[in-house]
This record gives structure tokens, sequence and C-alpha cells, in this order.
């Protein structure tokens, strides 16, 4: 959608936020920063994934490599890494279904005309976001154990 | 007499490079709005602060300022709500400053006006001679009424981050307004909206921050009607919806007697 006030942004003092919102912009409440935290997830996953085939490569360079490899990997800090993938893709993959349902309006409820004090359709819904996040610690503490064990 | 600390955001096109701070003291009044601060500031401080209003009750959407952190009107905001006695007012986020506390809303009637914020009637003689009244049920009407109360203030705008990140995106306000419009028995343009929120820049880069609806000050939740919006949009591309009818016209009331006689005159006339 192209609109020639996108010109006005070069005569005004630009004020655009940009990515840095993401970390903060404002006195928002969870939903907001919800968004954040399934960006940042995501872009661990992905680059999890793009290691995981990374490493997977050094088999080409024969067992030897690999062990060598596999080595490093079970160092301390890596499993550390790894709990860390675990629990990126616990909520990535709960907040994830959330998002799927909410984005095509289930669970928000109907339009209702209006009236003060306004509660809008997400936070109407919180209890929605909290039990999702109760199953998301859970799950987390669960791994950890998993993981310490 | 208790004072609040208001530290003002100042920029002078011309002058100033980057905006800045400057700090003014008000004496607290009963009842008193950060306008009511702005306006003092002005009147008995410095008078060439800037900023835009106009109703002062929260129905022309003109005194939207970053308050405190939050988008907010000035005039709809008692300072008592804000619970300190330091209230810093900025310019609306995501729009460019034109002096002070002026943001540059093109942005946001480029974007409201590119959607077609009007009803396209598919009867083009009726929409232009109209004989009746097109006839919609009460429940067609709770349907996008709430989405009809918008003031353009632009908070939802400054609210969201993919504003923040993306110039060419339409914005919260915009996509609610296609949707009002496309669930309207009256619209015809459904086709034509949807065609222009499905596009790169378009509908689905709401990640449903829902900061939009949180700042709305008018309580259209602009983030229920993208989300239904984009339902709207899969269930018409799946084939799974069927088409609205258009409203019809009301016929002409029948002709008929009053219920009941006028009584006659109790007191003579003269
Ligand atoms: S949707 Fe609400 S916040 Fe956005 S422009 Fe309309 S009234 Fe203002
Ligand atoms: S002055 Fe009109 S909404 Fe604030």
């Amino acid at each position: 959608m192209k609109t020639k006030a996108a010109g006005s942004e070069n005569r005004h003092l630009p004020n655009r936020l940009g990515i840095k919102s993401w970390v903060w912009g404002g006195n928002y409440t969870l939903e907001r920063y919800l968004y954040t935290l399934h960006r940042v997830t995501g872009l661990g996953l992905l680059l999890y994934i793009t290691l995981h085939l990374a490493m997977n490569g050094f088999r080409l360079g024969g067992v030897e490599s690999w062990i060598d490899i596999m080595e490093i990997l079970g160092m301390s800090g890596f499993k550390v890494g790894e709990y860390l993938v675990a629990a990126a893709f616990i909520i990535h993959a709960l907040n994830g279904g959330r998002l799927i349902l909410q984005h095509l309006g289930y669970t928000l409820g109907k339009p209702k005309p209006p009236v003060y004090p306004y509660v809008d359709s997400l936070r109407r819904r919180r209890p929605i976001v909290w039990a999702m996040l109760a199953l998301i610690v859970a799950l987390a503490v669960y791994v950890l154990i998993v993981f310490v064990t | 007499m208790q004072e609040l600390t208001f530290k003002v955001q100042r920029y002078l096109p011309g002058k100033d490079k980057k905006a800045y701070i400057q700090q003014f003291t008000v004496p607290l009044r009963q009842g008193m709005t950060v306008l009511d601060g702005l306006i003092y500031i002005k009147e008995n401080v410095d008078n060439t602060l800037s900023f835009r209003s106009s109703c002062r009750m929260g129905i022309c959407g003109s005194c939207g300022m970053f308050i405190n952190n939050f988008p907010m009107l000035a005039c709809h905001t008692p300072v008592e709500e804000l619970g300190t006695d330091r209230i810093e007012v900025r310019s609306l986020p995501n729009f460019p400053v034109i002096r002070d506390l002026v943001a540059d809303l093109d942005l946001l009637f480029e974007k409201h006006k590119s959607i077609k914020p009007y009803i396209i009637s598919p009867d083009t003689e009726e929409a232009e001679e109209p004989t009746a009244e097109f006839l919609q049920s009460g429940e067609e009407l709770e349907g996008y009424v709430q989405f009809a109360y918008c003031v353009k203030c632009g908070l939802c705008m400054a609210a969201c981050p993919t504003v923040a990140t993306d110039a060419l995106f339409p914005g919260p306000q915009s996509l609610g307004q296609a949707y009002r419009y496309c669930t309207d028995r009256r619209d015809a343009g459904v086709e034509e909206r949807f065609h222009q929120a499905d596009s790169r820049h378009g509908v689905w880069l709401c990640h449903l921050a829902g900061a939009c609806s949180e700042a709305c000050p008018k309580g259209v939740d602009p983030a229920l009607a993208i989300q239904l919006l984009k339902r709207a949009m899969v269930f018409d591309s799946l084939r799974l919806k069927k088409k609205k009818k258009p409203a019809s016209i009301a016929q002409p009331l029948a002709e008929s007697k009053p219920k009941i006689d006028v009584p006659e005159f109790t007191v003579k006339q003269p």
C-alpha cells in the first residue's frame, strides 16, 4: 500500500521507533512483549537449525572430525544452549498455537458496542494467555529436570 | 499549592537538529488534564510551545501525545490518573514531528483514504438518488458499530510495533476500518479492499501485539477488527463462506390511519 504521505517523513523530523521498539516501545502490557518474545525465540530456533545443519556437515570430514565436534558440543556451555533451544521451542510452539487461533479471530469474542471503561478483546481473554504461560513454565521446568538428571 | 513537573518535547524545524526535553513547573488544579497543563504553559510560561487540540473532550482526536510513555489523548488524561507529579509529554511515535508536540498525521489520513472508507454501493443509482433507507438488522449493526467509533487520533499507529518497523504497513487504523466497511451489508467493496490488504506489506504483517487496542481511547479494538478481517479473507479464498447478500431497500411506509382519534377541543375556540 503506497501512499504519497510516506514522503512527509523526509520533510519533518523522523520519529519512527524502529526495531528498538521490540525491546521497549512504551508502557504496554503482556501481548506486546509476547510479540517480541515470539520473534526472538523464532530467530533463535532459526539460528539453531542453521548451526545444527552446519555441525552435521562435519560428518563429511570423516569419523574423527565428527568425534572432535561431538566432544566440543558435549561441553557444559553447549548443554545450556541446548536447554535454551528446548525452552525457545516450547515458547514458540505454544504461543504460536495461540496466535494461529487468534489470528483467525477465534477465542477473541465478537465485536460489541464500546461501553466505558473500555476493555478490548485481548484483555477480556487474558486468562487464555495466563494459562498458556503457566503451561510454558511447567514444560520448561520439566525439560530442565530431564536435562539435569 | 502542589506543583507538577512537565517535561515537554521541543523541536523547532530549521533550528534544532533533534528534539530535546524542556522542563516546566505547573500549578496543580483539581480535575486538571495534561492538555490543561500544556495550555497553562503556553499561556503563562512559553507561548512558543506548539501542540494540537480542538474539542477538549476526547472527540476530535487531535491531541494524541506520548504521555509518560503511553499514547494518550492529552485532553482525556487527568493528571491525577497518571499517579505521579512528573509528566513527560512527547509527540506521537511513528509519526514525523512538525514542531514540538505536533505530529504529522498525513500518513494516517493517506492510509485511511486508501482503503476507501465509505460505503461502495452496488446500486449506484440508488446511492446517487436515494429513494429510501437500506435495511439493516440490529445484529448486523453490532457486527461493525464498535469499529465505526474511530476518531482517527493515530494512537493505535503510535503503539503498533509493525508500524514502527515498516513504513508501508497500512497499520491498525486503516485495516480496522477496512473490516468495518467490508462487514457492512450496504457495501460492495469487499473484493477491492481484500485485494489491497492482501499484499506483502498488508494485513498479514499484523502479529497481534495488541498494543493498538490497548491504546485506543474510544474502545474501537482495531486488533479484533484486523483478526476478523484475516478470517474473512482466509474463508473467502477457501470459498468457505457465503457471499453477503446486499442490503435491501426499505419499503415505503403503508398509508395508515392514526390509531387514536385526535380528541376534540374541550375548551371552546374563540
Ligand atoms: S482505532 Fe482508536 S486509536 Fe486508532 S485512530 Fe481510531 S480511535 Fe484512534
Ligand atoms: S482535543 Fe479533541 S480529542 Fe483531545
